[in-house]
């Protein structure tokens, strides 16, 4: 079955924008956050590196929030996505 | 038995006794409380500040630095007459000048393995101030360790960060970052910047925090997290969870002392941009003012192209780091080449990046432009 196409939002943090056009969010298509990743990278191919590592699986200091919750506590990556779902990225930033 | 108010007391914390959810049992909760604010940067300077002003009655500051006139576009417990001056004794100067009936205690030396617990054992809360990411795990893990929160605090350009991690209640630092960005992925705010304001507002928050949990009043963002983008101005919260395999605070923890940070995270424990690529792999200004008068040179400034409207070299050219990679066939790997950024550290990358890539002929711009700016050419600035 074709997995339907939903349109999310993610956003990125300003530490990443850099590699977005300097987009705060961009839309994704995808059913599930690991698709929506793939559609983000599609967009972005420069972010890879900076999420995942070479193996495919999302860097360990990379968090992906889904609305409030952690996909790590959902599903990972395999986390399904209704319409209009909100991704956001929590990067590691150290300054103060 | 909290300690009591004197009646010039009574009269300058006016503004709290009159809140209910202070009073002067709270007042009185605050004099006898004691907190610890690691860095007085930019954000240990509005946490250091509000916290001396709300009566906190013993305060700790650690830090070794000293003010730098670049320092002052954000850390504002500090003042021009102070450059040069120790943090900790400038600040310390301030917020007696702002209350004189606390006790201020300044540890000038860095934040480490060796000295963390002798400094953190006597305060009932430990601020996390601090500017690399060595330094958060061990604060973290400290915390853990003496089991007191840990009121968290980072910034970087225009994001901001707040959550308060007590293990005894909630998840730790570690439990959302097991692990720190591999060097060099991540910024520091000495290579990419921040927006003076930016640790104002993510330090007031902190303090904010700090007074809640002091007072035992509110809901302190224990298992949450607070992002703050000042650009969107938005703010979204966002839940957090023990980790179970977290290796501190889980139930299967391996870490049970403190580790040498710098080596886990490998990078140093400070944010002061003054790279150097190692022996054999650095020249300093000095050296390559005398190299360029004779040999033919080419300089890369992998700076970002908005740096060079402060500062260039005649005749380097520009590929920013992040596009180095995909740009190695702009360059010649037979000719000798000199690497430079602001400070060193990313034109230390460049070089390892270079290197990996079968360049040999390269060398590292010891402190940047910066340092030719010092040593060589001052006409240029320093920023």
């Amino acid at each position: 079955m074709r997995e339907r196409l939903n349109m999310s939002i993610l956003k990125i943090p300003t530490p990443l924008r850099s590699y977005t056009n300097g987009q705060a969010e961009v839309t994704v298509n995808g059913g599930t956050v690991a698709s929506a990743m793939t559609s983000l990278i599609e967009q972005y191919p420069a972010l890879k590196p900076h999420l995942f590592s070479e193996g495919g699986d999302l860097r360990a200091f990379v968090n992906l929030f889904l609305g409030e919750h952690n996909i790590k506590d959902l599903q990972g990556l395999e986390t399904p996505l209704g319409e209009s779902d909100r991704l956001i990225l929590i990067p590691s930033i150290a300054g103060g | 038995m909290l300690p009591g108010l004197t009646r010039e007391e009574i009269l300058r914390y006016s503004r709290h006794l009159l809140i209910p959810e202070v009073g002067l049992e709270g007042q009185r909760k605050l004099k006898g409380s004691s907190a610890l604010v690691i860095g007085t940067g930019g954000l240990g300077s509005p946490v250091a500040l509000y916290l001396a002003a709300a009566g906190v009655g013993r305060i700790g500051l650690v830090d070794y630095d000293v003010v730098d006139s670049s320092n002052l576009q954000r850390q504002v417990i500090h003042g021009t007459n102070g450059i040069g001056k120790l943090k900790v004794e400038s600040a310390r100067d301030r917020m007696l000048d702002l209350n004189p009936d606390i006790e201020v205690e300044v540890y000038n030396e860095p934040f480490t393995s060796e000295n963390a617990m002798r400094i953190a054992k006597d305060y009932d809360v430990i601020i996390d101030g601090t500017d690399n990411f060595p330094t958060r795990y061990l604060t973290n893990d400290v915390s853990v360790f003496l089991g007191k929160p840990n009121i968290y605090g980072s910034i970087f350009r225009f994001d901001g960060q707040v959550s308060v991690f007590y293990a005894k209640e909630g998840p730790c630092y570690r439990c959302l970052f097991p692990e720190p960005p591999p060097p060099g992925l991540v910024p520091s705010c000495a290579e990419g910047g921040v927006l003076g304001v930016l640790p104002g507002t993510i330090g007031t928050l902190q303090a904010t925090e700090a007074l809640k949990v002091l007072l035992g009043i509110g809901d302190p963002l224990i298992g949450k997290l607070l992002l703050y983008n000042a650009l969107d101005m938005s703010f979204d919260f966002v839940k957090l969870k023990k980790n179970p395999k977290c290796r501190v605070c889980g139930p299967n923890a391996d870490i049970k002392e403190l580790i040498d940070y710098e080596e886990f995270c490998g990078v140093p424990g400070h944010d002061h941009e003054e790279g150097s690529a190692g022996t054999g792999w650095d020249i300093t200004a000095s050296e390559l003012y005398e190299r360029v008068k004779t040999n033919h040179l080419k300089l890369l400034d992998v700076r970002e192209p908005h740096e060079l409207e402060i500062s260039k070299l005649p005749n380097a050219v520009n590929i920013p780091l992040g596009q180095l990679a995909g740009r190695l066939a702009e360059l010649d790997s037979a000719e000798d080449m000199v690497v430079f950024c602001k400070g060193g550290t990313r034109s230390a990358r460049a070089l390892e990046l270079l290197v990996s890539a079968g360049f040999k002929k390269v060398k590292n711009l010891k402190g940047g432009i910066n340092a030719w700016a010092k040593d060589v050419d001052m006409n240029l600035p320093v920023y």
